[in-house]
């Protein structure tokens, strides 16, 4: 049985969530093909058929697709799935949008957020925010398949495969693209960065965020994460949040300052490799996942610090 | 024009599950149960659209059990008109709650469907999309901002590294996000008024719908536990074990 991936990109660039569903793919069947689509994504398809791994590389491009919009993707994909067993789509924005669209055209049951492929019709995946874990078997023929990317290990480049296009152009003439606005940062985005610093509620205002937060991340070359607490308060942009709401992240290292640790917070970090807590409650609940606790007041602790990392 | 607002009743999200110690699922005797806090935010602004005078009627429906019936009164008591409640013994799976609206929206025949994105309970992040397939709509999911003008909804989408705004035409499925308003709480008056709100009790028989389910569930464990470690005195310390025992700096 052969298996399609969705490429997760930005036109310019390939993401790694592209290469962590390849892994997961990779468990489902040995034949693995990547779905470029996107608009002036030459250089994206080029970067999928260098993933270890891959059969072939599909491109389709159009103006609808290069916005990632989802009857447009769902149209693009619909026709291809004669040839395929199952697509599996990272479960980022934008393939969460798509998805769905698929299944439901395809009269299959989709299977989200994949986080472990027992075999090829089993599969784990969280409910309720990641407190519980789901083992189910489908019994469709096809299957859509989201997966959460940072459960799976990065496929490596090293493969060449062919890349093939498509001619169609599909469009969805009842949906318009108006405007982004895409949050421009130097930082490593935060669902791939390998450290993340986050700032909770304490830090009492944007201003200190700011100026407590973004330097120990810069000093580290890391993304900065937000609770959603500190969100709601305002002192750090929506696209921060870590949390069932917001990102799900695992970097190698994540220190979490003046966060206290609510449920919906650990569902986005619990999967960190090693977790740092910096909190002046020794009660937080952060504290019970946390590999190394500080019970002290971040104003102090931040500066002391930077000056110890040198 | 008449908005549908699809609405689950779900686990209350400050309630922290438990996994049943035989792994067929979790524990939801003598659990406290709310709407899902997604569909919470699209009746609000269903409710918002209607006081704007864009919106002449909001029907609150909800596929589940009897009780389902206390989450379309609390929709009511938030300002929606009507209800409809189709009763299923088991938990649909979305393709099954996709297809039901389905029918219903062919029946009501509504401007706008305003649904939750997810329901905290599933985490599938699936209906409106796929009800958006079934009736060949437009859809813009996640919405943190909508504004009706005419047959055409502009939506600002929260997405990935940002926010993304589309034109869509109406009739369209909106799935609302956690910021797109701050759901009101209902006045006693309210209260006391949706008690006399009408709520038609259908089944998916009706509606001539398979719910059987598509996916097994084979087990539902607990998450691997991470225990708490150590904790350090100082900056030194806690850089010297970052580098030499976790190996992460």
């Amino acid at each position: 049985m052969a298996v399609l991936v969705l490429a997760d990109h930005d036109n310019a660039h390939l993401r790694d969530t592209t290469h962590k569903t390849v892994t997961a793919a990779l468990n489902l069947s040995k034949d693995v093909d990547v779905l470029v689509l996107g608009n002036g994504a030459d250089a994206v398809a080029s970067a999928a058929a260098k993933i270890a791994g891959v059969r072939k590389v599909l491109l389709e491009q159009s103006p609808d697709l290069g916005q990632s919009i989802a009857e447009a993707e769902e149209a693009a994909i619909l026709p291809l799935m004669a040839n395929y067993d199952a697509v599996l789509i990272p479960a980022s924005t934008s393939g969460k949008n798509t998805a769905p669209r698929v299944a439901a055209k395809l009269d299959v049951s989709q299977i989200s957020d994949v986080v472990e492929v027992v075999d090829a019709n089993t599969f784990v995946r969280p409910i309720y925010a990641g407190n519980a874990l789901e083992t189910v078997q489908s019994s469709d023929a096809k299957k859509v398949i989201t997966v959460r990317p940072t459960a799976f290990k990065a496929a490596a480049d090293g493969g060449s495969a062919s890349v093939e296009k498509i001619a169609d152009q599909p469009k969805a003439p009842k949906t318009r693209f108006v405007s982004e606005e895409m949050v421009k940062s130097d930082r490593p985005e935060l669902g791939a960065a390998k450290i993340v610093v986050s700032g909770g509620r304490a830090m009492g205002s944007a201003e200190e965020f700011q100026k407590v937060i973004e330097p120990l991340a810069d000093k580290l070359g890391a993304a900065v994460g937000a609770s959603r607490a500190a969100v709601d308060a305002g002192y750090a942009p929506n696209d921060y949040q870590v949390g069932q709401t917001g990102k799900v992240v695992a970097p190698a290292l994540y220190i979490a300052i003046g966060i206290s640790g609510a449920i919906q917070h650990l569902a986005g970090m619990k999967d960190s490799k090693t977790i740092v807590a910096i909190n002046k409650d020794p009660d937080a609940p952060i504290f019970q996942i946390a590999d190394y606790g500080w019970v002290t007041d971040y104003k102090t602790a931040v500066p002391a610090l930077m000056a110890a990392l040198g | 024009m008449k908005v549908l607002v699809p609405v689950k009743r779900v686990v209350d999200a400050n309630v922290k599950v438990r996994v049943k110690s035989d792994q067929t699922g979790v524990d939801l005797a003598n659990v406290k149960m709310s709407m899902n806090p997604f569909d919470e935010i699209a009746v609000e602004e269903a409710v918002r659209l209607k006081e704007k005078g864009l919106v002449e009627e909001i029907v609150a429906v909800s596929i589940g059990v009897a009780q389902a019936q206390e989450t379309i009164r609390t929709a009511l008591a938030m300002g929606a008109d009507r209800g409809v409640l189709i009763t299923t013994d088991t938990d649909a799976e979305p393709l099954a709650v996709a297809k039901l609206l389905k029918a219903l929206v062919d029946e009501e025949k509504p401007g706008l469907v305003l649904m939750g994105k997810q329901a905290i309970d599933g985490d599938n992040n699936a209906v409106g999309q796929m009800l958006a397939a079934l009736l060949d709509w437009p859809q813009a999911t996640f919405a943190s901002k909508v504004e009706i003008s005419g047959d055409k909804a502009s939506v600002t989408r929260e997405v990935d590294g940002g926010l993304q705004t589309l034109s869509v035409d109406l009739p369209a499925v909106v799935t609302t996000d956690l910021r797109l308003n701050e759901p009101r709480y209902a006045s006693l008056p309210n209260i006391m008024k949706a008690k006399k709100k009408p709520i038609d009790m259908k089944t998916p028989a009706d509606y001539g719908v398979d719910t059987a389910p598509r996916l097994k569930v084979l087990k539902v464990t607990e998450p691997p536990k991470r225990s708490a470690g150590i904790k350090v005195e100082s900056a030194e310390d806690l850089v010297m074990k970052l580098k030499n025992e976790a190996g992460v700096l």
